[in-house]
């Protein structure tokens, strides 16, 4: 077997020991009902955790050795490791706090985190000079850990709204929890329809004019959105209902857009799918599975995440980030927008920190932010990298 | 100044919440931290007087208590945040990509992005981050750090060098942490202290009572940190100035020697070769054929050279200093100058040879060549068998504008075209050509003769940034500073815990820590076992928890 082989089936490997594991933290639950002392589900679980996140550095090592370079060079690879930084930060803090429930939560968010990733191109892909760097390892790899540990306060954050969040009153709240939880369902929804047209082999090719230059896009995925000012070449496929307005700037705009179409229909009916069968909203449905966790104690590991996490990612994703820029281009800053964005997530954190200091801002509104925090994160990495089109701007 | 005297006899300063020696709540002072209806006191900085809570009256007094506040920081972090976000939803103006149809920002922004482009400009928005109100926010953001840090560092100073071990009930019973014991003997006490030593609390004690402490220096962290903050702001200032900082750009073709802008004439470079080469790895095949052409590498070769002027005004005398390549990630060092890889352009003419012949020859046979410098073309060419061409007009890099008209978009010959005026030996009567690659016409269609390329000569140009960046030390002091605080206060936690007896056996225990409750409810479990002294209660409020 070659290492391109080795490494890909090592991350499937450990995909689905994610998967196991959550099956025995989940099984906590029942353990604690019954007997009310712990049983072993909760010491299965975490083992195989542990060998599943072994499974994903065999993935890193040997990616690592086939291409040449540490694998952080592509949103594929990068979003890799940021669920492979996530599963880590989990497997720390579960050492310290002992808490079952938490695998049952981060390790899907994590899962999630992986599935999207291998939606992106994932053969092996060259550096170009800017990126031939060790402070590219260095930067991608911190920033990663860093928002690793962000994101277990993200978790642990919609853990504490679901539990507290009283769901038999209408409120903002319940809504907007209800709305995090539906966004989820997209993130799948993107991943289950992505994957069903690919194994389907999916293919309708559009050409557009840009200058004096004739350019094609393939589409994988049925196209809603067409490009803008495009003629449809490949026969017997689905006619586009619409165009993508013109001013959806950059390459390829009209197939992004036709993909966010595409996940949230599926995430739709994946959700109301959900809803039929639950007959509840999801906060509902999660809520009795929270009930034995204190909220004290949720509350204190999410913002120990983010004291924890909030140093490593301003030494990855500043000072590493500044570093790296002074020795590639000759300047540490230059309000790039994904530099931009590292310096909002900055100083959104930096506010939770101070909002922590006084009374009143602990319990739901600081999970509130942890879980705003998170999504400033994944817009940095989701929309700043697919839209505002910039120096970093992957694929 | 009026003080405050408390029951145990301390005098306090005006503005004191909590007794500076026994803690006991300070009657009338309350409202300040707070505390008024609560069961648990607020023990941010113990208690002690701020100059922003007592003084408010003057205009000193309240400017100082405005920008001290804690709110009015995340408020200004706030607004910073957003404003920042504002300004990545359009390009920034020095991000207009090279190939836009026209990257004039009064054109540009209306033109790809409508209505709200044209607002974006209007606003100022394409040069957000070097806007003057964005330089104030940040600016506010520094003196709140100043005053902030200031106004409460100095009371916590205090506060921590002067700890008493006994404390009043009323301060005991209102910690997170609390619990009373009774018939606790003296050998379990002995026990206690062991334990906490083993757990690395040091320990004040006075008639019996005792101070279990550790982490203290950790409170020291964000005071640490926000000096970092502020070195680095000093050094954004310093940045600004040219004797710190000078950034320019120069082109340089291959071959070609210049001078370097901003040196003053001292430094020279000469660009021996423009190196770009592209990746062809077999692992990378499948990307390859799916991106085609992925660049891995640029680099110039050259030579700086430094000028010497022996007599003011002449001709400077050049000599190499240094010879060496520059790829991107590895810019070339010289007496504290930095040279960047940061552009370059491939492919421009250099020269241009034509030959002259018949029009009906249909084998072209020569009657004669000239060789046009498409850097600085001279004007009239007189050939050897009598033929003159005149070079009447000339278009670098042409193309035909909106109107039809022949134009140059650039200075730079990548694409030249030509109008020569050729007069045939001993003829006054100029033949019009019009010349550029694949293009050749005769406007009128009467020539005798004509033009043909006969051959050219290529040069990559390459695209350097000079400059000096002396303000780098003070931002890397600035970060390190900022890290070393940011760790102190985050990864350790000042614990206390108060053990207070009374004559008929009763032990007080009380605990407060910065952050990290779980830490150290888990020392206290560890270090009352094997001893009748009752676990503390975690007396947090429900309001706090919210219900
Ligand atoms: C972007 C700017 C800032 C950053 C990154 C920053 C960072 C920090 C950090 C990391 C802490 C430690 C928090 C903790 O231990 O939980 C802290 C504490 C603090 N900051 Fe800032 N800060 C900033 C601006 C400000 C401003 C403008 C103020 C003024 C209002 C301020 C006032 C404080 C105070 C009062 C503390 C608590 C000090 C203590 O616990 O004794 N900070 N800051």
């Amino acid at each position: 077997m070659d290492l391109v082989n080795l490494s890909s089936t090592a991350l499937y490997t450990a995909f689905v020991l994610y998967l196991i594991a959550t099956f025995f933290f989940g099984a906590t639950i029942r353990d604690r009902r019954t007997d009310g002392k712990k049983g072993n589900a909760g010491k299965i679980a975490i083992i195989i955790t542990v060998i599943g996140f072994l499974a994903q550095l065999v993935y890193f090592i040997a990616r690592w050795i086939a291409s040449g370079h540490a694998p952080v060079s592509n949103m594929f690879e990068f979003l890799t490791f940021l669920g492979m930084a996530l599963v880590l930060a989990f497997i720390i803090i579960y050492g310290y706090y002992q808490l079952s429930f938490l695998g049952l939560f981060a390790l899907p968010i994590a899962m999630i985190i992986i599935a999207y990733a291998s939606m992106f191109p994932t053969e092996l892909a060259p550096l170009v000079p800017s990126l031939q760097s060790h402070w590219l390892y260095i930067h991608v790899s911190t920033v990663a850990l860093g928002q690793g540990i962000l994101g277990v306060s993200f978790v642990v954050g919609l853990m504490y709204l679901i539990k507290q969040v009283d769901q038999s009153v209408k409120s903002k709240g319940r809504t907007w929890l209800e709305f995090v939880l539906y966004l989820l369902f997209v993130l799948i929804g993107f991943v289950v329809i992505t994957s069903a047209f690919n194994i389907a082999n999916y293919n309708a090719t559009f050409e557009y004019s840009a200058g004096n230059q004739v350019i094609a896009t393939e589409y994988h995925l049925p196209a809603i959105a067409a490009p803008n000012d495009s003629s449809l070449v490949t026969e017997g496929v689905m006619k586009p209902w619409f165009e993508t307005p013109g001013w959806f700037q950059g390459e390829d705009a009209g197939r992004k857009f036709n993909t966010v179409i595409w996940s949230i229909i599926s995430g739709t009916i994946l959700y109301l799918v959900a809803r039929l069968l639950f007959r509840k909203r999801i906060g509902a449905t999660i809520q009795p599975l929270l009930k034995n966790v204190k909220a004290d104690l949720l509350d204190e590991i999410e913002y120990r995440s983010v004291t924890i996490g909030f140093p490593v990612f301003t030494l990855g994703g500043l000072i590493f980030a500044a570093i790296w820029a002074e020795v590639a281009w000759g300047r540490f800053w230059g309000w790039d927008p994904k530099e931009v964005w590292a310096l909002i997530t900055w100083f959104f954190y930096a506010a939770y920190l101070h909002l922590r200091l006084s009374r009143g801002w602990h319990g739901k509104k600081s999970a509130w932010l942890a879980v705003i925090g998170f999504g400033i994160i994944m817009f940095n990495l989701i929309v700043v990298n697919l839209v505002l089109a910039g120096l970093h701007s992957y694929a | 100044m009026r003080k405050v005297k408390c029951e145990c006899g301390h005098v306090n300063p005006l503005g004191t919440v909590l007794c500076e020696s026994c803690g006991k709540p300070i009657a009338g002072n309350q409202h300040i931290d707070g505390n008024d209806g609560k069961k648990l006191l607020n023990m941010r900085y113990d208690g002690m007087a701020r100059r922003s809570q007592t003084y408010t009256k003057s205009f000193v007094d309240r400017v100082w208590s405005f920008f001290s506040s804690v709110k009015v920081g995340v408020w200004l972090i706030v607004i910073a945040l957003v404003a920042s976000m504002v300004g990545t939803i359009f390009p920034q103006e020095m991000y207009i990509p090279p190939d836009a149809p026209n990257r004039a920002p009064s054109v540009y922004y209306e033109e790809q992005y409508g209505v709200f482009g044209l607002i974006f400009y209007q606003l100022g928005l394409h040069n957000l981050y070097s806007s003057w109100w964005y330089m104030i926010l940040i600016a506010l953001i520094g003196v709140s750090l100043v005053i902030c840090s200031l106004d409460r560092f100095v009371p916590l100073f205090k506060a921590l060098r002067n700890q008493k071990p006994k404390k009043h009930k009323s301060f005991l019973s209102r910690q997170r942490l609390y619990s009373e014991s009774y018939e606790i003997t003296d050998e379990e006490v002995v026990k206690l202290k062991e334990k906490l030593k083993k757990r690395r609390y040091k320990l004040t004690e006075a008639n019996g009572h005792i101070l279990a402490e550790k982490g203290r220096f950790s409170r020291w962290g964000p005071y640490v940190n926000h000096i970092g903050l502020i070195i680095i702001l000093l050094a954004a200032i310093l940045r600004s100035t040219p004797i710190f900082y000078m950034d320019e750009y120069v082109w340089v073709r291959e071959g070609e020697t210049t001078v370097l802008p901003g040196s003053n004439g001292e430094y020279y470079v000469e660009n021996k070769d423009f190196i770009l080469e592209t990746h062809d790895d077999e692992r990378f095949r499948e990307t390859l054929e799916k991106e085609g052409m992925v660049a891995s590498n640029y680099q110039t070769d050259v030579v700086v050279y430094k000028a010497t002027r022996p007599i003011p005004g002449a001709e400077p005398e050049l000599e190499p200093i240094v010879e060496d390549s520059i790829q991107m990630n590895q810019p070339l060092e010289f007496d504290g100058y930095e040279l960047v890889q940061s552009g370059y352009q491939l492919n421009e003419f250099t020269n241009m040879t034509f030959k002259i012949h018949e029009t009906d020859d249909s084998n072209e046979e020569s009657l004669g060549t000239f060789t046009v410098n498409l850097m600085e073309p001279e004007s009239e060419f007189v050939l050897d068998n009598g033929f003159r061409v005149v070079l009447d007009q000339y278009y670098p890099d042409y193309y035909l504008d909106d109107d039809g008209i022949p134009a140059s978009e650039t200075n730079f010959p990548r694409n030249p075209a030509f109008v020569f005026f050729v007069y045939p030996p001993e003829s006054e009567n100029a033949e019009v050509s019009f010349l550029g690659i694949g293009k050749n016409i005769d406007a009128s269609g009467e020539n005798e003769y004509k033009l043909g390329i006969a051959d050219f000569e290529m040069h990559d140009v390459s695209g350097l940034s000079f400059k000096y960046d002396r303000s780098l030390p003070f931002f890397g002091i600035g970060a390190a500073i900022f890290m070393i605080g940011v760790i102190q206060g985050m990864y350790w936690q000042h614990r206390r815990i108060w053990i207070n007896r009374t004559k008929d056996g009763e032990l007080l225990m009380a605990a407060h820590t910065n952050k990290n409750w779980f830490g150290v409810k888990k020392d206290i479990e560890t270090v009352i076992e094997d001893t009748n002294i009752k676990m503390v209660d975690d007396q947090q409020e429900l309001d706090e928890k919210e219900k």
